[in-house]
């Protein structure tokens, strides 16, 4: 277990030890409480996949999964993760597996700058998780938290589609 | 953007949620879901000394029937558990249709249906269903449980009717008198918006004659707005349509908004009738038949 020291600034209030298991990997890290899940993660732990777009909750560029739930880690308070797991986009598959989700996205042409991406893909890893089958309708209304500037959303559409498939039927392209 | 300062405490039970309160008064704040509150506390519109995080409480994230078609939803039962519900459709039709409408679907695997209720946004969409069913919150504090009907807990813009050391435990929503029909429709700019206008409507009825009504407006006044004048033109009526024109111009009557980015006044109220029309025009039509 690794363990990580957050600087705090000088406070009466007293920091407090979590321990949060992030991608299969348990880790302990002294947090202040007001330290944001997407910081602890960013900051703390260095996984920079996890992106801060608009820090008021509205474009799920720092969408993770908290035990299997997709959650927009900039309104999540780091404590909030002690005793919890969390996926991030580093966690979703490895180089030589990658997710299906991932997978798509390649095949799919689903991102242009990227910005939005990892969270996108982990608010599709979710959506598939409770709806292995889903149509163009049901990818468009589950993703209706995330936002994208560049894409115009109609190849990550099809992305999730192809990862459906390829799940279901190991043929994306039937 | 950071929260100023607070203590954290995430208590395992209820009685150690309510001792919190009870040490640090008016300085905590009870954290649900916290799709709310985060956001206000990084703007700093909110900034409690001592957050108390019910989160970890067993027990809590409950949604059941209880007899005659009432229901019961604890402090934690999500959005996305009513989305998802298997108890909603059929038996509770106004917040079957809600519950997809509330925020976007990331925010709703967090959010809570009595978080909301107590954040009292008139924006809320829970608070005008609940106002329509005449449901109510179960408050707990050291000096007991008190049941607060929905529309003497919203009292202001973010206000409710909690004292400092009181917690919400539950919402609750009565039987109904007969058979239970009715919607919730909700103009919005874009999928996770707030409401430009809503209205949730909730119809008791045997028969074929309504017994009880309830039509209750989001977004369109200073609080939560209980359409009473229009509920109960529909009381002892059939939806003819007469009765129909008659419950939209008192609805969008009884409606308080005002101009903003989201639209004029002139057309929200607009959207309040057109919106009784259209749920009562679908409840007239038999099953199946073109309204
Ligand atoms: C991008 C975005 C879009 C949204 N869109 C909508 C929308 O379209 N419609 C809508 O209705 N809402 C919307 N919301 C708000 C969302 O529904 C919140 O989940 C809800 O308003 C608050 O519930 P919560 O559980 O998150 O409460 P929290 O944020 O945890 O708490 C809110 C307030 O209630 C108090 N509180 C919470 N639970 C209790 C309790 N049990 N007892 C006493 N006090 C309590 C807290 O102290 C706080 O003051 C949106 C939020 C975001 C971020
Ligand atoms: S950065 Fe969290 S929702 Fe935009
Ligand atoms: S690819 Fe650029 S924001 Fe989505």
């Amino acid at each position: 277990m690794t363990s990580t020291e957050i600087e705090t600034k000088d406070t009466a209030i007293p920091t407090r030890r979590v321990t949060v298991t992030v991608n299969g990997e348990k880790r302990a890290a002294d947090v202040e409480p007001r330290l944001l899940l997407a910081h602890l993660l960013r900051q703390g732990l260095g996984l920079t996949g996890t992106h801060v777009g608009c820090d008021t909750t509205n474009c799920g560029a720092c969408t993770v999964l908290y035990d299997g739930a997709p959650v927009k880690s900039c309104t999540m308070l780091a404590v909030q993760a002690d005793g919890h797991e969390v996926t991030t986009v580093e966690g979703l598959g490895t180089p030589s597996e990658l997710d299906p989700v991932q997978e798509g996205f390649v095949a799919e042409h689903g991102l242009q700058c990227g910005f939005c991406t990892p969270g996108m893909m982990l608010a599709a890893r979710a959506l598939l998780d409770r709806n292995p089958d889903p149509t163009e309708d049901d990818i468009r209304w589950g993703l209706s938290g995330n936002l994208c500037r560049c894409t115009g959303y109609q190849n990550i559409v099809k992305a999730v589609l192809w990862a459906a498939d390829k799940e279901r039927t190991g043929d994306p392209d039937s | 953007m950071y929260p100023s300062r607070f203590r954290y405490e995430a208590p395992r039970s209820l009685d150690e949620a309510l001792a919190l309160l009870a040490e640090h008064g008016d300085e905590a704040k009870i954290l649900a879901g916290g799709q709310s509150l985060v956001p206000m506390m990084k703007l700093r519109f909110a900034a409690p000394g001592v957050l108390v995080d019910i989160n970890g409480i067993a027990g809590l994230g409950f949604h059941e029937e209880t007899a005659g078609g009432g229901l019961r939803v604890g402090a934690l039962c999500r959005h996305v558990d009513l989305e998802h519900s298997t108890v909603l459709p059929g038996a509770q039709p106004t917040m079957a249709a809600a519950a997809p409408l509330v925020a976007d679907p990331i925010v709703r695997t967090r959010g809570t249906l009595v978080g909301s209720l107590c954040h009292a946004d008139p924006q809320g969409d829970w608070a005008s269903v609940m106002l329509a069913l005449g449901g109510s919150v179960v408050a707990v504090s050291p000096r007991g449980r008190r049941t607060i009907p929905v529309g003497e807990f919203v009292v202001g813009t973010f206000q409710n009717a909690l004292e400092h050391d009181e917690i919400v435990v539950e919402a609750v929503v009565p039987a109904a008198q007969g058979a239970r029909a009715g919607s919730y429709l909700k103009l919005e700019r874009r999928v996770g918006d707030f409401a430009t206008a809503g209205v949730a409507m909730a119809l008791e009825s045997v028969g074929g004659q309504i017994l009880r009504a309830g039509i209750a407006l989001t977004g369109v006044g200073p609080a939560t707005i209980a359409a009473t004048e229009a509920a109960e033109a529909l009381v002892g009526a059939s939806l003819d349509p007469d009765v129909i024109d008659r419950a939209a111009e008192l609805a969008a009557a009884a409606a308080r908004p005002r101009t903003d980015h989201r639209g004029s006044a002139d057309y929200k109220r607009h959207v309040v009738a057109t919106f009784v029309r259209r749920m009562l025009t679908a409840e007239r039509a038999p099953a199946g038949a073109a309204a």
